[in-house]
C-alpha cells in the first residue's frame, strides 16, 4: 500500500506542485533587497570604515606621534615620521596610511591614547587609481574635519562599552 | 496601378522574393525582440522568487537592460582559441541560431498567418529541432577543450534522449487531430478551452513540457552548464557575439518550444471562450499570451528546481518518459479506435 501511495504521488507530481506553489507565493512577497545607492542599511557606532585624524575643538590636531598605531598595525599600513614643532610639542611631520594594505581591523583606533586616529562611518571611498588610496596626513585630517560630527557621536554612543 | 502591384508581388520573381523577405522579417524581428525581453523577464522572475529586485537600473524598471547586454556582447572581442578549428568554431553558433529561427516558418500565428503552410509541419519542426544538436556538438568538438567537449557530449545525449519522448507526444497529438499541418492542429481545437488538447492529453502535456525543458537545456536539466563540473559546457570557449548567438539560439528555442506547446496543446490562436468580447481580441494576441504563459513557467521552473544528476536525467528520459509516452500512444490509439473518435480526413 505504501508503495502504491508513493507511486501515485510520484506520478501526480505532488512534490513538484507544492514546490512550485511555494515559489509562486514567494514571488509576491515584498523584496528584501536594499536599493543600495538610493537607500542604505543601518551602521553600528563601531563600524570600521575610512580612517580620519581628529582635532581638538580648538583646532589643534590630537595626534602626538606616539606611533602606537604604527606599531600595532598588523598590515604595516601606517608610516609615521615625527619632529618637535617650533612650540616644542611633539607632532607628526608625516602620517601616511596605505589604504590598499589596511585590513580595517581597528587596532590603530584602539591603540590611540588620544582618540586621534579613528575609523569613521564612511565606506564609499573607492577611487579610479591606486595612488589615490595612499592617504597622507592632509587627506586624513580633511576626513576628520568632514566626518567629525558623526565620529564624535559614534564614539560617545560606544564609550560606555569600552 | 494597384492591379499592377498585385501582379508584381504575386507573379514576378522579384516581387515574390520581396514578399518572402518581408514575411521573414515580420517573424524574426519580433522574435529577436522577445528573445531580448525573455532574458529580462527571466531575471525578473528569478529575482522575485528569491525576494530580490532584479535588473532595475538601465532604463525605467531596467527595461533597457537586454539592449545593454546585447551591446556589450557585440562590442567585445571574439576570441578564437589557437588550438580550435576556426571554421567550425565560428559556424557552430550560427547553426544553433539558424535552426532556432528556421523552425518558425511553419508556426501558425493566426488563421492563415503562416509563412509555409505545409502539410508536414510537425515533421518539419521535429527534424529542425533535431538539427540543433549539430551546432552544439560541433561547438564542443571545434573548441578543442575538455570541458566544452564533455559539455557537448552531455547536451547531445540529453537532447537526443528527450526528443524520443517528444516524438511520441507529437504522435499522440496527431492521432487525435488526424493531420500533420499545424494550422489543422489548431483548427481541430476550436471552440471552448476544454476542446484544447491539454485536458484529454494532460500527462502528455506534462511530458512535453518537461522534455522541452531538457531539449532547451534549461533547469532542472541544465547539466551541460553545470558550472562546478564543466565551467560553461559546450560554450566554455566562446566569447562576444559567438556566445551571443548561442544565447539567442537557446532562448529562441525556448520560445519555439513554447509556441509548439501552445499550438499542440493550448489551441494556438484560439480564444479560450468563443464568445463576443474574447473573439474581438486578435488571434495573434491569444497565441502570444499562451507562449508568454509557457515561457513564464520556464522561468518559474528555473527559480524552483535544483539540477538533476546526469544519471538521474538519463533514467528519467529512458526509463520513465519513454515507456509512459509509448504507453499513452497505445492507449490513445486504442481509445480513439474503439470509442469511434478517429478523426476523418
Amino acid at each position: 500500500m505504501a508503495s502504491l501511495d508513493r507511486t501515485a504521488r510520484a506520478f501526480l507530481l505532488t512534490e513538484l506542485v507544492s514546490g512550485f506553489a511555494l515559489t509562486l507565493k514567494y514571488m509576491f512577497k515584498p523584496k528584501v533587497t536594499v536599493n543600495y545607492p538610493h537607500e542604505k542599511g543601518p551602521l553600528g557606532p563601531r563600524f570600521r570604515g575610512e580612517h580620519a585624524l581628529r582635532r581638538y575643538p580648538n583646532g589643534e590636531e590630537r595626534c602626538i606621534a606616539c606611533k602606537l598605531c604604527e606599531a600595532i598595525c598588523p598590515a604595516q599600513a601606517i608610516t609615521i615620521e615625527a619632529e618637535p614643532r617650533d612650540d616644542g610639542s611633539r607632532r607628526t611631520t608625516r602620517y601616511d596610511i596605505d589604504m590598499t594594505k589596511c585590513i580595517y581591523c581597528g587596532f590603530c583606533q584602539e591603540a590611540c591614547p588620544v582618540d586621534a586616529i579613528v575609523e569613521g562611518p564612511n565606506f564609499e571611498f573607492s577611487t579610479e587609481t591606486r595612488e589615490e588610496l595612499m592617504y597622507n596626513k592632509d587627506k586624513l585630517l580633511a576626513n576628520g574635519d568632514r566626518w567629525e560630527s558623526l565620529i564624535a557621536a559614534n564614539l560617545h554612543a560606544d564609550a560606555a562599552y569600552r | 496601378m494597384s492591379a499592377d502591384l498585385i501582379q508584381f508581388f504575386t507573379t514576378n520573381w522579384l516581387g515574390q522574393a520581396i514578399v518572402i523577405l518581408a514575411q521573414c522579417l515580420a517573424v524574426t524581428v519580433p522574435l529577436l525582440v522577445s528573445v531580448a525581453y525573455m532574458t529580462y523577464v527571466d531575471r525578473k522572475v528569478w529575482a522575485s522568487i528569491q525576494l530580490r529586485r532584479g535588473p532595475n537600473v538601465v532604463g525605467p524598471f531596467g527595461l533597457l537592460q537586454p539592449f545593454a547586454d546585447g551591446l556589450k556582447l557585440v562590442l567585445k572581442e571574439t576570441i578564437i582559441p589557437s588550438s580550435a578549428n576556426a571554421v567550425l568554431f565560428v559556424i557552430a553558433p550560427m547553426i544553433t541560431f539558424m535552426t532556432a529561427l528556421v523552425a518558425w516558418a511553419v508556426v501558425p500565428f493566426d488563421d492563415g498567418w503562416v509563412i509555409a503552410d505545409i502539410n508536414v509541419g510537425i515533421l518539419y519542426l521535429f527534424a529542425i529541432s533535431s538539427l540543433g544538436v549539430y551546432g552544439i556538438i560541433i561547438a564542443g568538438w571545434a573548441s578543442n577543450s575538455k570541458y566544452a567537449f564533455l559539455g557537448a557530449l552531455r547536451s547531445a545525449a540529453q537532447m537526443v534522449s528527450y526528443e524520443v519522448s517528444i516524438g511520441f507526444v507529437l504522435i499522440t497529438v496527431l492521432l487525435c487531430v488526424g493531420s500533420l499541418n499545424l494550422s489543422d492542429v489548431v483548427i481541430a481545437q476550436s471552440g471552448w478551452f476544454w476542446n484544447w488538447l491539454f485536458l484529454p492529453l494532460l500527462p502528455m502535456f506534462v511530458i512535453f513540457f518537461v522534455s522541452a525543458l531538457a531539449e532547451t537545456n534549461r533547469t532542472p536539466f541544465d547539466l551541460p552548464m553545470s558550472e562546478a563540473e564543466l565551467v560553461a559546457g559546450f560554450h566554455t570557449e566562446y566569447s562576444a557575439m559567438t556566445f551571443g548567438l548561442f544565447f539567442l539560439g537557446e532562448y529562441a528555442n525556448m520560445i519555439l518550444l513554447s509556441a509548439m506547446g501552445a499550438v499542440l496543446f493550448l489551441g494556438g490562436w484560439m480564444s479560450p471562450i468563443p464568445h463576443a468580447p474574447f473573439t474581438y481580441v486578435p488571434g495573434v494576441v491569444w497565441f502570444a499570451l499562451k507562449i508568454a504563459f509557457l515561457l513564464f513557467v520556464f522561468s518559474w521552473t528555473k527559480g524552483t528546481l535544483p539540477r538533476y544528476r546526469y544519471d538521474q536525467l538519463m533514467r528519467l528520459g529512458w526509463k520513465v518518459f519513454l515507456p509512459v509516452s509509448l504507453g499513452w500512444v497505445v492507449l490513445t490509439a486504442a481509445v480513439l479506435q474503439f470509442g469511434g473518435w478517429v478523426p476523418k480526413s
